[in-house]
């Protein structure tokens, strides 16, 4: 008998499927968060793998905050049909009344559109299973949390109370009104991630190339000016060739000068590069723990 | 070291050639087993710093974090790199499994970082669970000790067939070669003692960077190999997987239309292709492979650890949880086992208690027996033990509701291993190893007999159903059903009552008040009151029956809609104040242990059928209203 070595990106794939299988075997209503970056378009490549040649048995839900970049969302819609999925898009209604926006409203940005839009469309639509895309290798608290991460009625996320996970057995029972987080990526690092959109060839925003786009500095953050609601008090935004290693709100996401337009040439500039991935979010600025805080709370 | 990492200089001259390594890497997943003290912690900091897994800005936040809250003076603490939780970082414990990566030039490595206490035996169960390899860490200074015993049994018995053994801080014992063969060899002679049969030893200076990544200058009369070139070559378990037979387990039925069925899971072990004869356990079925299907293609062969979509020959039936072999090598399919079983949950085991039992993709409903013994996991022997409280070890009998396809835990970690979960907190409480089954399964046959319950119910002209009526001691349940009982009588129905104080005379005399005991008593209360609704009768039935698992058991036994559940409720202030047998005087005085309500819990039914509220209605009126309610 000959050995077939499996490379481990063809091993992280597999358990991404398995975990996948489990959860719309065993949830109600199984939904994937989609943000339409890189870690959700690998997970949305992997969830048309699993149900092949059904199409992914659950809607997409993007929870938009009305500041992503332009690019994301015409690059979102396309993603939804190319796979025959529904995808649903909610936007918090307090936070669209009261226009809330990252200049004028700092944290409270992100508490209303993503952590409570989240809370709120989860219960709206009573899913009880959403898949993430986040990775234990982003940031430490990620890296004690389970693949099935169990949330109370209130969406609280208890450090001290996960359930033990075995083998590839995964423990997805739980009372009405309970839910699960669903983290497929776990074991992927940022690497694995490259490497695999380079592989399976799979479409990402054209903002991760470098390109030539109107840029200004804000506390250290080399921000993109993406449509007119940018503030820009007189200043004239300065077209330099940057690139995005995450993306998010675009008034939150700091650019990286670059000329790096290939998957190759990404690859490469993060693995000669010295910061890491998150630093670009405005998020994770404050404490060591800030990150555990905020997903007692529900942020996801 | 720069030899096993250095990437930099073809990153920057020729990404495609570094990519094309890259993407030909396997992946190996170990555990760290040993304690803060032992350097566990900075060992792991260091292979990540070392293979460039740490950022600037979070090298900046160490530095900071470490001359704040470090133990290293104004040096880095890679120990805060692997520290994570905000509670864990102010007791300066790990508590958790944390999960780190890391890669060299051949292998992508998952990490499973556990703490070594004994109090986080279930911690260290879980990640192993998952490793190929273990690395035992070992102080050069205090040599072998009850833990890195412990560690070792643990990882020894969650099936790792790799053992590193790695003696730690050697700059501290002068690199000393004797101090090193010492510690091996006491090592070797206690792992032998246990099934171990081979391991590898390496000294290392977790601190110093000695035989992790490149060779100890120091330690030149050791020439085996470093930790990570240890790491980078030892076989893979999925290797070994598949060279054993065919195994799928079906975890989803693919049926997007009328024309497509297939049938997609993991392949646990084995390689299989198309037009491999296969059968489906437990059915028995056979048919063949036509087609392994993917979005990429369909494949010409697959093998153990990749997950695919099965297409048969034939329409057979097959769904979630039954397992797909090689045709001429099935798995063996029983009810009641012999396994090993882990208790991680804070309150113990309740022998008795039915429990979701889940294996591969299967949950099915399960008892485990009072344990045959409980293993002291610091020295190996056997102890007697009544149940298991958190992170104990016992082996013990499981007995399930159905057939299970299954192998020993040895042969499969997949389809012997085992999770037990609460049926009403729905947490993880423990894990299984199977041993074997018991023959009573292929044995003890049902036998078919020709009158058939319903017979039993026509020729008396009514309908079976088990009144369970539960509540305090004192609550009134048997007076109520006494009453109950003569009224249906007067209505010319056959009934019987059971009473828990009578059968305590006679069937269950034997069992006393434990948690275990009275699980018992309440199964085999069920299991007459089920002889007795097959032979057509209504049974009624008076017994504290406090925990809801247990009605909840004695639910799952009768025919659907024949259990009706009626809480007696009586708060206890009042059944106290009543105290009709004086025996919560005798609780209070301490002169009976386990009585219900005083130092035993009474968990009520959260809806029962009919509630009883005894403050407000005298024993006839509740009598009376219990028959209007069934009786149409």
């Amino acid at each position: 008998m000959t050995l077939q070595t499996l490379t481990h990106l063809q091993r992280l794939e597999a358990e991404a499927i398995h975990i996948m299988r489990e959860v719309v075997s065993e949830a109600e209503k199984p939904v994937m968060l989609y943000s339409v970056g890189k870690d959700s378009a690998v997970m949305l490549h992997l969830a048309r793998k699993a149900f092949y040649p059904a199409p992914p048995p659950f809607p997409l839900l993007h929870v938009d905050t009305t500041w992503k970049f332009r690019e994301m969302y015409a690059l979102r819609d396309r993603a939804a049909r190319k796979a025959g999925m529904q995808l649903i898009v909610y936007q918090n209604p307090e936070a669209v009344k009261r226009g809330i926006n990252p200049f004028d409203h700092g944290g409270l940005h992100t508490d209303m559109w993503k952590t409570e839009g989240l809370k709120q469309a989860l219960d709206l639509h009573g899913f009880d299973a959403a898949f993430g895309g986040a990775r234990r290798d982003e940031e430490k608290s990620r890296a004690k949390e389970r693949i099935f991460s169990f949330r109370t009625a209130a969406h609280r996320w208890d450090p001290k109370a996960q359930r033990p996970e075995l083998w590839r057995i995964y423990n997805a029972r739980k009372a009405k009104g309970e839910s699960m987080r669903v983290f497929p990526l776990s074991n992927w690092t940022e690497l694995d991630i490259w490497q695999y959109i380079h592989l399976q060839n799979i479409e990402i925003v054209p903002l991760y190339f470098a390109a030539e786009r109107p840029t200004v500095i804000r506390d250290g953050l080399l921000l993109m000016v993406d449509d007119e609601r940018f503030p820009l008090n007189g200043e004239t935004p300065v077209m330099r060739s940057v690139r995005f290693r995450t993306l998010g709100c675009y008034p939150l996401t700091g650019a990286v000068e670059s000329r790096a337009t290939t998957l190759p040439e990404i690859i490469q500039e993060m693995l000669l590069t010295t910061t890491s991935e998150r630093q670009g979010r405005a998020i994770d600025h404050d404490q060591a723990a800030s990150m555990e805080k905020k997903k007692q709370e529900g942020y996801f | 070291m720069d030899d096993i990492y250095k990437t930099d200089a073809l990153i920057a001259e020729n990404i495609d050639a570094y990519l094309e390594t890259h993407q030909h890497k396997t992946m190996l997943r170990f555990i760290t087993c040993g304690s803060v003290d032992d350097g566990k912690s900075t060992l792991i900091g260091r292979l990540l710093y070392d293979s460039k897994m740490i950022f600037e800005d979070q090298l900046a936040t160490l530095e900071a974090d470490s001359k704040r809250v470090g133990t290293q003076g104004e040096n880095i603490d890679f120990a805060l790199l692997v520290d994570g939780l905000a509670a864990e970082r102010e007791q300066g414990i790990t508590i958790d499994v944390a999960y780190r990566f890391f890669a060299t030039e051949k292998r992508k490595f998952i990490v499973a970082d556990t703490p070594g206490h004994e109090q986080y035996t279930r911690n260290m169960v879980t990640g192993a669970s998952t490793a190929d390899l273990a690395v035992i860490l070992v102080d050069a200074r205090k040599g072998v000790l009850t833990q890195t015993r412990r560690h070792s049994y643990l990882a020894h018995l969650l099936g790792i067939r790799h053992i590193v053994l790695a003696v730690n801080k050697m700059d501290l014992v002068g690199y000393d070669r004797e101090v090193f063969d010492r510690i091996v060899a006491d090592y070797r002679a206690f792992a032998e003692s246990i099934g171990i049969i081979e391991f590898t030893a390496v000294p290392i200076s977790g601190l110093g960077g000695d035989n992790i990544a490149s060779p100890s200058v120091a330690m030149g009369w050791y020439d085996g190999p470093t930790l990570l070139s240890h790491l980078e070559t030892v076989e893979l378990d999925q290797s070994a997987d598949q060279r054993k037979p065919f195994r799928l387990p079906v975890q989803w039925v693919n049926r997007p239309n009328l024309d497509f069925r297939g049938f997609a899971g993991t392949i646990v072990s084995g390689q299989v292709h198309p037009g491999d004869e296969v059968r489906v356990l437990p059915s028995g079925k056979t048919s063949s492979v036509a087609r392994i299907v993917t979005l990429d293609g369909e494949l010409e062969r697959a093998v153990a650890g990749q997950a695919v979509t099965l297409c048969l020959a034939d329409e057979i039936d097959c769904s979630r949880g039954q397992v797909i072999t090689a045709a001429n090598s099935p798995v063996e399919v029983a009810d009641q086992f012999e396994a090993t079983v882990i208790w991680m949950d804070e309150d113990e085991m309740v022998p008795g208690r039915a429990y979701w039992l889940k294996i591969g993709p299967q949950t099915v409903s399960a008892t485990v027996a009072q344990p045959k013994y409980q293993v002291n996991v610091n020295t190996m022997e056997h102890l007697a033990a009544k149940t298991l409280d958190l992170n104990a070890i016992g082996v013990a009998v499981v007995t399930t509701d159905r057939d299970i396809p299954f192998a020993p835990y040895e042969d499969s970690r997949d389809l012997g291993g085992f999770i037990l979960i609460d049926k009403l907190t729905n947490r993880t409480v423990g894990a299984g190893l199977i041993h074997f089954a018991l023959r009573r399964a292929s044995n003890i046959h049902w036998q078919a007999t020709d009158i058939s319950r319903d017979h039993h119910a026509n020729l008396k002209n009514q309908q079976p159903m088990v009144l369970w009526m539960t509540g305090l001691s004192g609550s009134g349940k048997s007076t109520i059903a006494n009453l109950v009982e003569k009224k249906l009588a007067r209505m010319n129905r056959h009934t019987f009552l059971l009473d828990g104080d009578n059968v305590r005379h006679g069937l269950n005399k034997d069992l006393g008040f434990t948690d275990a005991d009275r699980v018992e008593n309440i199964r085999r209360v069920g299991e007459v009151a089920k002889l007795m609704s097959d032979a057509g009768l209504i049974v009624i039935t008076a017994f504290i029956s406090p925990f809801r698992s247990e009605r909840e058991m004695v639910r799952g036994m009768m025919q659907p809609g024949e259990f009706v559940e009626i809480f007696i409720d009586t708060p206890l202030e009042e059944a106290e104040k009543r105290d009709v047998k004086g025996l919560y005087a005798k609780a209070r005085a301490g002169a009976l242990k386990n009585f219900t309500g005083i130092d035993s819990p009474y968990e009520p039914p959260e809806a029962p059928q009919i509630r009883i509220d005894t403050t407000r209605m005298s024993p006839e009126e509740a009598a009376d209203l219990i028959i209007a309610k069934l009786i149409p």
